[in-house]
């Protein structure tokens, strides 16, 4: 241990401004750089599961659209024949 | 003899080696920034002309060194994807970008901070700053020309003609300090064999420097792995992995 005591180690030979200045805004920078890239990816695997959603939503629809035409198309070509 | 390599061109394959390694690099990093910061910070000897302000030197060598090794892996992936169309390099430069701007930020402001008590001035208009602060410029420039077409392989293709005409950068950040007259002392570290430097400074500075190379590839394998994902959103196998995460998710809220 280099320092004496706490006061010491803080004041750092009268460098303290300095030294805490760099440790502090480096690690502030990592910090917000590794939280964002965290939040980051679940927010890609969020949008692409919406999209995902929207698009399962639409097929859905379109099938069920399919089978009324048909069976309307089926229901016309009965009365038709009669 | 270079056959091993090929199943890792597939990006799920990619996807999962990145999220294997993620654990282990990531309990390395802390291991070694923990110990080499402390020791940094209290157990290694002030320095004889700079006192107690030279434990800014454990960041600022590490953070700079970073910010120059970060643009030639994005070089390199830049020229592989220009010349091969290999698609992952492109996501992989994505992923590098903002880990070398954020560095060289660093580099950048923990060098004002230790200018301030040594050279009497925050910043100073010398070769070794101005050519480190367009470091920081062409990171930006990259970033932009990334996001700045909907269609990535075009951004990807800009940004890598960007990053490879800024490659000019590096040696001129690398020798400013011979080839000027400059107040950034010369290099201490890196002078082979014989580093100009006593052993229970150099232990410290190794400590913390394997630390940030350890956790720049941590956020660097996080960030390819959106990269991945937001690239190939309609494939078959980021769909079921999605959904696989959603009901998980799931199960986790009830």
């Amino acid at each position: 241990m280099q320092f004496d005591s706490l006061s010491a180690f803080i004041d750092m030979g009268g460098y303290g401004f300095y030294v805490w200045l760099s440790y502090g805004v480096a690690t502030a920078l990592l910090l917000i750089l590794i939280l964002s890239s965290i939040t980051g990816h679940k927010k890609v695997i969020k949008n692409i599961a919406q999209r995902k959603q929207r698009e399962d939503k639409l097929r859905q629809v379109r099938n069920q659209r399919q089978k009324q035409d048909k069976q309307l198309k089926s229901k016309l070509s009965e009365e038709v024949t009669e | 003899m270079w056959k091993w390599l090929h199943p890792y061109a597939n990006p799920e394959v990619s996807y999962h080696f990145a999220g294997k390694l993620l654990p282990w690099l990531s309990a390395l990093a802390v291991l070694f920034l923990s110990i080499g910061l402390v020791w940094a910070l209290a157990f290694a000897p002030a320095d004889y002309q700079q006192g107690d302000s030279f434990r800014i030197f454990y960041i600022h060598v590490p953070a700079a060194s970073l910010s120059m090794g970060i643009y030639f892996g994005m070089a390199i992936t830049a020229f592989t994807s220009l010349v091969w169309q290999f698609k992952l390099a492109d996501a992989s430069a994505a992923a590098m970008a903002p880990v070398g701007a954020t560095f060289t930020a660093i580099a950048l402001i923990t060098g004002a901070a230790w200018g301030k008590p040594m050279w009497g001035t925050w910043w100073i208009w010398d070769a070794r700053l101005t050519s480190e602060l367009i470091l920081l410029f062409l990171y930006l420039g990259v970033i932009a020309l990334q996001s700045a077409f909907e269609d990535k392989n075009l951004a990807g293709k800009a940004a890598g003609i960007l990053t490879l005409v800024g490659v000019i950068n590096l040696p001129i950040i690398k020798y400013s300090v011979e080839w000027w007259n400059t107040l950034h002392q010369g290099s201490t570290v890196s002078k082979l064999g014989k580093p100009s430097m006593s052993v229970d400074m150099l232990w410290p500075f190794l400590f913390c420097f394997l630390g940030f190379i350890l956790l720049v590839s941590v956020i660097i394998c996080i960030r390819f792995r959106s990269e991945i994902l937001a690239r190939n959103s309609i494939r078959p196998w980021v769909r079921t992995l999605v959904s696989a995460h959603l009901t998980q998710e799931k199960t986790n809220a009830v």
